[in-house]
């Protein structure tokens, strides 16, 4: 088992037809994921194949229809940021309960309403700005390179894309796979955060460990500090990003700010360290950590 | 976007929002004549620039005089005001002359996202004019705090829930407060604003509120729905290294260390910004080239960091996902060589195809210094950076 997607999770991706869109489907068919359908408004009825001619992916005006003519279960959305709010919900309103969208600079009012609509939905969406979702050799849902993944037994949630990589190519070179990475983005209202993801991989009985990625901004790592310190006995490797990060300035992800005295690095990392996770100094220590927290435990 | 004072005052005007009468002014002169015209007995002389902390800072004068707003102005424009939020301190263009007004009470009023729950919230504080920030660690009972729903937007009953915790009994001074926040929240949104502050809010001697100072940061996601508003943009108030890097699209902080970064992904250049300092160096900036560092952007990025007469060493880390090392490795090559790179570079390539990366930067002739990986990327950094490399 794994969390959120596996190998029968039906995807239709929302903007198919775009450069992103397409690019990207091809790359998530090549590693095997399941696209049924693609969404483009006013190109309803047209047949999606990529570059090479290799797939065929029927494309429909809205997703309620693609929904109900091919069974898909979980969306993928490359639509552009003044689109992306709607996309989102539309995909919701026709019942999809996983929704990832991996646009960047969607304004934060439209996540804000977004966020307050789905709230009790039981949609689970991930993003906005964020690589995705994969489960190693099953389904990967998103823009990330599939070769450095391995399937396995780690469970990976990150704020960054190129850190969830650089972590999951360390424990991959080391053999130790992972359950299911989640990429959820650098945004400042996410949709799903670290205390979820946390939450999720500590109820999945194939997850033996969970790498924590974060970095400077908000609240989410000191709240799944909370949280694992109340409720994970799995080990838990963290690292923060932003340790020399001047207050007040944005380190790129919109999300990436110091303000108003909170959400630096040194404060998240002790809030960590106070609920038993290894935290790492650097990135480069993450695969070894993993492996010594692993072996620890007697789970290597 | 942040936006000056005048102009957010300007916009406060059109929703209605009670301004102290002011005019804006480029020069002495002009300075001389907007305090006649206002009349009042004392006049306050503002510099306009993008940072708080400005009466501290000697950016807020009184003037009992024409003459001497004129006097104060000409001191002030075209000097730089160095304030705690910006010690380099940020050019001065014009000054706002507003009327002076008979301060009874000072108050705080902000409304900004509360991430985490993910609605704006209002934080109102009797004890305004003083640092916020400061009464936020200290005092932080004293700050009233109110989550406004996006779905319907603040109610009335909200706001005067606020009004009767800081204090407020006079009818008048509770209808006036209520419409100053309902009118916050319907401009909040109205105008994606990403931050509204009254900072103070004034009760006059008259017994009337009045919008002393204004400040309205705007998302920049959302600009693309408010060109008016990006009209206001001053880019005087930028750095002008990342103004620079605005227009290549990439994203560039000015630190003050000497090792320059380049790196691909907002958390790895964070991640390597935190590498170098851990093994002892000083990054000079954050840098993220994005993912599709091409040979135009690597380019550019090069000629960002050389600008920098800090810059002692340049390191380079990049991790190669969808976009292949190789690929990246000829952008490098090609960048390095337009731009005539005078001092030691340090690429860590990792990812797809990364040995034919690795090889191309080998072969290129280039004096480059590989890493094998990020500690050792960041290790010889600081070595090269300090000369000893």
């Amino acid at each position: 088992m794994s969390i959120l997607i596996n190998k029968n999770t039906k995807v239709v991706v929302q903007g198919l037809t775009g450069k992103e869109g397409s690019f990207h489907a091809k790359q998530c068919l090549d590693y095997g994921t399941q696209i049924v359908a693609g969404v483009t408004p006013g190109k309803g009825g047209m047949t999606w194949t990529d570059d090479e001619g290799k797939y065929k992916v029927p494309v429909f005006n809205t997703v309620e229809e693609a929904v109900k003519e091919t069974g898909a279960d979980a969306s993928l959305i490359f639509v552009p940021p003044a689109f992306a709010a709607d996309a989102i919900m539309e995909a919701a309103d026709a019942g999809i309960k996983l929704i990832v969208c991996i646009t960047e600079g969607i304004p934060v009012n439209d996540m804000v309403k977004v966020k307050r609509a789905l709230e009790g939905t039981g949609v689970r969406y991930v993003g906005p700005n964020c690589p995705g979702v994969i489960t190693p050799e099953e389904c990967k849902m998103g823009i990330m390179p599939g070769h450095i993944f391995k399937k396995g037994r780690v469970g990976i949630v990150s704020r960054s894309g190129t850190l969830t990589y650089e972590a999951a190519y360390q424990l991959t070179s080391r053999g130790i796979g992972q359950s299911t990475v989640i990429g959820i983005g650098g945004d400042p209202v996410p949709g799903t955060t670290h205390r979820e993801a946390v939450e999720m991989f500590n109820c999945d009985p194939e997850t033996d460990a969970i790498v924590l990625i974060g970095e400077i901004g908000g609240t989410m790592e000191e709240e799944a500090a909370e949280y694992i310190k109340e409720c994970v006995d799995k080990p838990v490797v963290a690292y923060i990003a932003g340790v020399t990060a001047p207050p007040g300035r944005r380190m790129g992800h919109a999300g990436a700010i110091i303000s108003g005295g909170k959400g630096d690095a040194k404060s998240k990392m002790e809030a960590l360290k106070a609920a038993g996770a290894y935290v790492c100094n650097t990135p480069a220590e993450i695969g070894e950590m993993v492996e010594k927290a692993l072996k620890e435990r007697g789970l290597l | 976007m942040k936006i000056h004072e005048y102009q957010a005052k300007e916009i406060f005007k059109k929703y209605g929002l009670p301004v102290p009468r002011g005019i804006v002014a480029h020069n002495a002169h002009e300075a001389e004549c907007a305090a006649k015209e206002l009349g009042t007995p004392v006049v306050v002389v503002k510099a306009q620039v993008h940072a708080g902390g400005r009466g501290k800072a000697g950016g807020v004068k009184l003037a009992k005089s024409p003459e001497e707003a004129g006097k104060i102005a000409a001191e002030m424009i075209g000097s730089r005001l160095r304030t705690y939020q910006n010690p380099e301190g940020l050019p001065i263009n014009c000054v706002l002359i507003e009327e002076g007004v008979n301060i009874d009470k000072e108050f705080y009023v902000g409304l900004t996202l509360d991430r985490e729950v993910s609605r704006p919230v209002f934080m109102v504080s009797a004890a305004g004019g003083m640092e916020i920030e400061e009464i936020a660690k200290t005092n932080p009972e004293l700050i009233i705090k109110e989550h406004v729903d996006p779905a319907i937007g603040l109610l009335p009953y909200q706001a005067r829930k606020i009004a009767f915790k800081i204090g407020l009994t006079d009818r008048k001074l509770i209808s006036q407060f209520v419409k100053i926040l309902m009118t916050l929240s319907k401009m909040y949104f109205e105008l994606d604003a990403s931050l509204i502050e009254i900072n103070p809010l004034v009760k006059t001697k008259e017994d009337n509120f009045i919008c002393l100072d204004a400040k309205i940061d705007f998302d920049d996601n959302a600009l693309y729905r408010h060109p008016d508003i990006q009209e206001l943009e001053d880019t005087t108030q930028i750095d002008p290294l990342e103004l620079e890097a605005k227009k290549w699209d990439l994203n560039y902080v000015r630190l003050d260390g000497n090792i320059g970064c380049m790196v691909n992904g907002a958390g790895l250049a964070m991640a390597t910004m935190d590498t170098i300092k851990f093994f002892g160096g000083e990054p000079a900036n954050f840098l993220d080239v994005g993912g599709t560092a091409t040979v135009e952007r690597v380019a550019a990025a090069f000629k960002l960091l050389l600008s920098d007469p800090k810059v002692k060493a340049i390191f380079v880390n990049i991790f190669g996902g969808i976009v292949r090392c190789d690929r990246i490795a000829g952008g490098i090559i090609e960048a390095a060589k337009q731009v005539e790179l005078d001092r030691p570079l340090i690429v860590r390539l990792e990812g797809t195809n990364v040995e034919l990366g690795r090889k191309m930067l080998e072969e290129s002739g280039l004096n480059i210094i590989p890493a094998k990986d990020m500690a050792d990327g960041a290790q010889k950094a600081v070595k090269a950076a300090k000369g000893e490399l």
